[in-house]
């Protein structure tokens, strides 16, 4: 369609614009992307990490899928690793050993692809607690929340199918582990153990399997919502920490060309730079020192990757017995006796079902209980939400007891005390550590912006003691810049709100629980310094200078 | 909560936002002045970053080639001891660390001292428009009615009927996911099977030697497979259920329930090696104690009360492989176990 006055380029940028412009249409992407602004903190770096690691895992996957088998047919290792040779093993182990000692960087690779997995999901972790600690699941955000909650459980479910392809002595116990719980799923259980590994375990067909899933479809699900998840951002624009100039309207920060996009794209060489590193240095999942698969071994202090420890930890917690009486009951049927394996149901699927039902229904339960569904596009300082920031912390302790009893037994054999009081410690913080954390977080946070006041009203401490002639000490302090002072009474202040009667004047049963929640939150709050406030505070303060430092006052 | 009361003449008044309640607060100042950095104002500081950026640059040149000179030096395939080969993975490790490094740091050390710092402000637009979102809904209800699915309710159920069965076949063709061939009811039979049977020798793992009584010490434990399994169909699949452990200790100390009396012999016993809770293989055995310990979850079970859980997980006690003497002095099984092997599973009563 072209147009008499058609636009002539003159240079030679304009000139190969010009010629992809007129087929794509690509003018409308540069002017929308180009100079778009993205607002910077240290803090949005983790969700880069994860994009980049998973770029990695990308790469060093394509790489390894050119030399593994994951077959688990019978072959007998006369590859160069000499202590191996001889050994039967499956495919599977002896094309991971080639990989490892018969490829050229192979061994590099593997390192890779291990390392970056554990990033991976690192990152991910803790780029959703950046989120959930400043708030930035709010509306308009919540979808973008939940899509990251998925991307952290595929994250886990690639973890997993991954870590299990060697077919090596330690990820086949693994493996193990996995079919004993599957089996105690009531009614389904047994049958989704033999579909699983076509047969009894270990069977000849579950690593081909796990292998399909861990390079087509888990991926293909990753790449999918990694897309959508970032289509949402550009979509949202970036959230932005509070501070003078900063308001829910706008977006402070640098244009995409070129700061940051120099920054972020030499961030990704940065990360494949640490990843390189750590692969170089610290060897990890030396397959050949467990050895190929064999029911009968397992040695002492054997982990899963780290991601996986809270559902183990978790099963290790759970007690067989309460007293004499078994946690697998055995339930006449007129057919027979069935059994229900309690003892592995509940921590395999509740502690990790109750924390994802929690994360993704976050937003909602917040927006129930404080009335709040204005869009956030500032976030929130953690102290500033005491409620939210305590929860989070309950969470995160919650967590983290799994994680640690994952390691019961070495934290056991490391400080020399009985295994038997190492599980019963975690038990018990299991169910008081977050209850601590909680109220331990709440008083932090609260104390904080009790701080946050007293600096807005009575002045940071200027570290210069002064002398009063009558021989009187006192510290100086100076009032902080008006930019300080918006950044430390600017926030969203949330507050108790009474249960409301709804239209036809009846207080709901759900509106009274969502006022008894509210007003646990709210009742102790820290509300910001008003103009009048400092006024106030100001004039008792010269007041108070009459006797003292005076020239300072008038200042004021 | 749409508050109607904030809408501007620009914007729609649906959506509240979160600063838009007008409170008693300070305002706010607007961004802080800028403050120029040292390249700003020093030509000869702004040239110093440059050459710094070019040096990190080259670094990873050096990088790259330092990983060539790894590739093809040291790396000699097929001869290389293990030893050498740990030498050219860190090589090979370190040269595209600093390669990588090298640009990375190089680009935003750029990005930082030499691109403009100014801090921009982009005002945020509306996520969608009101007027937008009428037009797709009337879309949506022009496209419904004229498709007349509403007005045509047995079109609409018969559809409904015809998508919800369509996929069935989907999942029934997952069926021959199990790949044995044998009936749910045979595969579940055979869960309760191992090799084990009457007059089957108590062998060493991983070695298949027969074990005399005379060998078994008190207080030592022998890994033991059941005699002739290396010859077996699918071998792991069947040494997954007939691990044993082996382990002989004073008769006196052994709680022995009513019908066990003959099942060891002279304080020899033999227990399933699978534990009860998920399935790890039992490892440790602790003499003085008389426990049987699992590495993975820490299920501890007693020698002496028949290989009762005393602490962890587990959910019932071991199941214990009836054993006696054979003409020759070998131990030998008197029949299979009583009871199934391993984790506890819903049909296992």
């Amino acid at each position: 369609m072209a147009s008499p006055n058609e636009y002539t380029p003159s240079t030679a940028t304009g000139r190969i614009a010009n010629f992809v412009d007129s087929r794509v249409g690509a003018s409308g992407m540069v002017k929308e992307f180009g100079r778009k602004i993205f607002p910077d903190h240290w803090s949005f770096m983790f969700g880069e990490v994860a994009l980049y690691t998973f770029v990695l895992l990308l790469l060093s996957g394509t790489f390894l899928t050119f030399f593994f088998d994951p077959s688990m047919t019978h072959v007998t290792y006369n590859g160069s690793y000499v202590p191996l040779k001889g050994i039967g093993m499956s495919t599977a182990m002896a094309s991971t050993l080639d990989i490892s000692f018969d490829v050229r960087g192979g061994l590099f690779m593997r390192q890779v692809h291990h390392w970056s997995a554990l990033l991976f999901v690192a990152s991910l972790s803790v780029h959703m607690l950046r989120v959930f600690f400043t708030g930035a699941f709010r509306r308009p955000r919540e979808l973008n929340w939940v899509v990251g909650g998925v991307l952290l459980i595929m994250g886990l479910a690639a973890g997993f199918t991954g870590y299990s392809l060697p077919d090596d002595l330690l990820s086949g116990n693994g493996l193990r582990i996995i079919d004993g719980v599957m089996k105690a799923l009531p009614i389904v259980g047994t049958y989704l153990s033999m579909f699983f590994f076509g047969g009894e375990f270990p069977g000849l067909h579950v690593i081909p399997r796990l292998y399909s899933l861990h390079i087509m479809i888990v991926p293909a699900v990753i790449i999918l919502l990694l897309v959508i998840h970032l289509f949402m951002v550009v979509t949202h624009k970036h959230t932005q920490y509070p501070g003078p100039g900063r308001t829910n309207d706008n977006v402070v920060g640098f244009p995409v060309g070129p700061v940051y996009a120099a920054k972020a794209g030499g961030f990704f060489f940065i990360v494949f730079g640490i990843v390189a590193f750590i692969s170089a240095l610290f060897q990890i999942n030396p397959v050949w020192n467990y050895g190929p698969y064999d029911p009968s071994p397992v040695s002492a202090g054997t982990q899963p990757d780290w991601y996986i420890g809270f559902v183990d930890g978790a099963l290790r917690l759970m007690p067989g017995y309460l007293g004499n009486f078994s946690l697998e009951w055995v339930i006449p049927f007129p057919w027979g006796d069935n059994t229900l394996i309690l003892s592995v149901l509940l921590p395999a699927l509740v502690p990790a079902g109750a924390l994802f039902a929690v994360m993704f229904a976050w937003p909602w339960i917040e927006r129930w209980i404080t009335k709040d569904n204005r869009e956030h596009h500032l976030l929130d300082r953690p102290r500033n939400a005491p409620f939210r920031t305590a929860v989070g912390a309950a969470g995160v302790v919650f967590y983290c007891v799994m994680w640690a009893a994952a390691s019961s037994d070495l934290i056991a054999t490391h400080f020399h005390i009985s295994l038997n009081d190492v599980t019963y410690w975690l038990r018990t913080l299991f169910f008081l550590g977050p209850i601590f954390a909680f109220w331990l977080t709440r008083r932090i946070c609260l104390s904080l912006q009790r701080k946050d006041r007293e600096i807005v009203l009575h002045g940071r401490e200027a570290g210069i003691i002064q002398m009063s002639p009558e021989g009187g000490f006192s510290e100086k302090h100076e009032e902080v810049d008006v930019y300080k002072r918006y950044l430390l009474t600017n926030f969203n202040d949330n507050k108790y709100i009474p249960a409301q009667p709804d239209a036809a004047g009846h207080v709901s049963g759900s509106e009274k629980r969502r006022a008894a929640i509210s007003k646990f939150f709210f009742e102790d709050r820290v509300a910001p310094v008003t103009p009048a406030e400092l006024e106030a505070a100001h004039a008792a303060h010269g007041h108070h200078e009459v006797e003292g430092e005076k020239q300072d006052s008038i200042e004021k | 909560m749409g508050d109607h009361s904030h809408g501007s003449p620009e914007e729609s008044g649906t959506v509240a936002k979160a600063d838009d309640v007008a409170q008693d607060r300070f305002a706010d100042p607007g961004l802080p002045p800028h403050r120029p950095r040292l390249a700003d104002r020093d030509p000869r500081a702004a040239k110093r970053h440059e050459r710094q950026v070019a040096l990190l640059f080259t670094i990873s040149i050096i990088g790259t080639l330092f990983f060539f000179v790894a590739y093809f030096v040291l790396g000699h395939l097929g001869e290389m001891t293990f030893a050498e080969l740990r030498v050219q993975n860190a090589a090979l490790g370190l040269g595209t660390a600093f390669a990588m490094l090298g640009i990375g740091v190089g680009i935003v050390h750029w990005a930082k001292t030499l691109m403009p710092d100014h801090e921009l402000v982009e005002s945020r637009h509306e996520i969608s428009s009101e007027a937008d979102r009428q037009d797709a809904v009337d879309i949506i209800d022009t496209v419904i009615d004229e498709s007349g699915i509403k007005r045509r309710p047995l079109i609409r159920n018969t559809l409904i009927g015809a998508i919800a069965l369509a996929p069935i076949p989907a999942i029934f063709m997952f069926r021959d996911l199990d790949r044995t061939g044998k009936t749910a009811h045979e595969m579940i039979d055979s869960m309760r099977h191992t090799l084990w049977d009457t007059g089957v020798r108590l062998t060493r793992d991983p070695s298949g030697t027969p074990i005399k009584a005379s060998d078994v010490q008190l207080g030592s434990a022998f890994h033991v497979i059941p005699e002739g399994l290396e010859e077996a169909e699918n071998m792991l699949n069947e040494k997954a259920k007939a691990v044993v452990l082996l382990m002989r200790m004073d008769p006196q100390e052994m709680n022995i329930s009513e019908g066990r009396e003959d099942w060891h012999v002279d304080g020899i016993v033999a227990y399933s090696k699978i534990c009860t809770h998920v399935g790890c293989p039992i490892a440790l055995y602790e003499q003085h104690t008389h426990h049987l310990l699992c590495p993975c979850h820490q299920s501890t079970f007693d020698l002496a009360n028949e290989c009762k859980v005393v602490f962890g997980p587990a959910g019932h006690a071991l199941p214990q492989l009836p054993i006696t003497v054979d003409a020759d002095g070998y131990l030998v099984a008197q029949s299979d176990f009583h009871e199934p092997v391993g984790p506890s599973y819903w049909e296992r009563g």
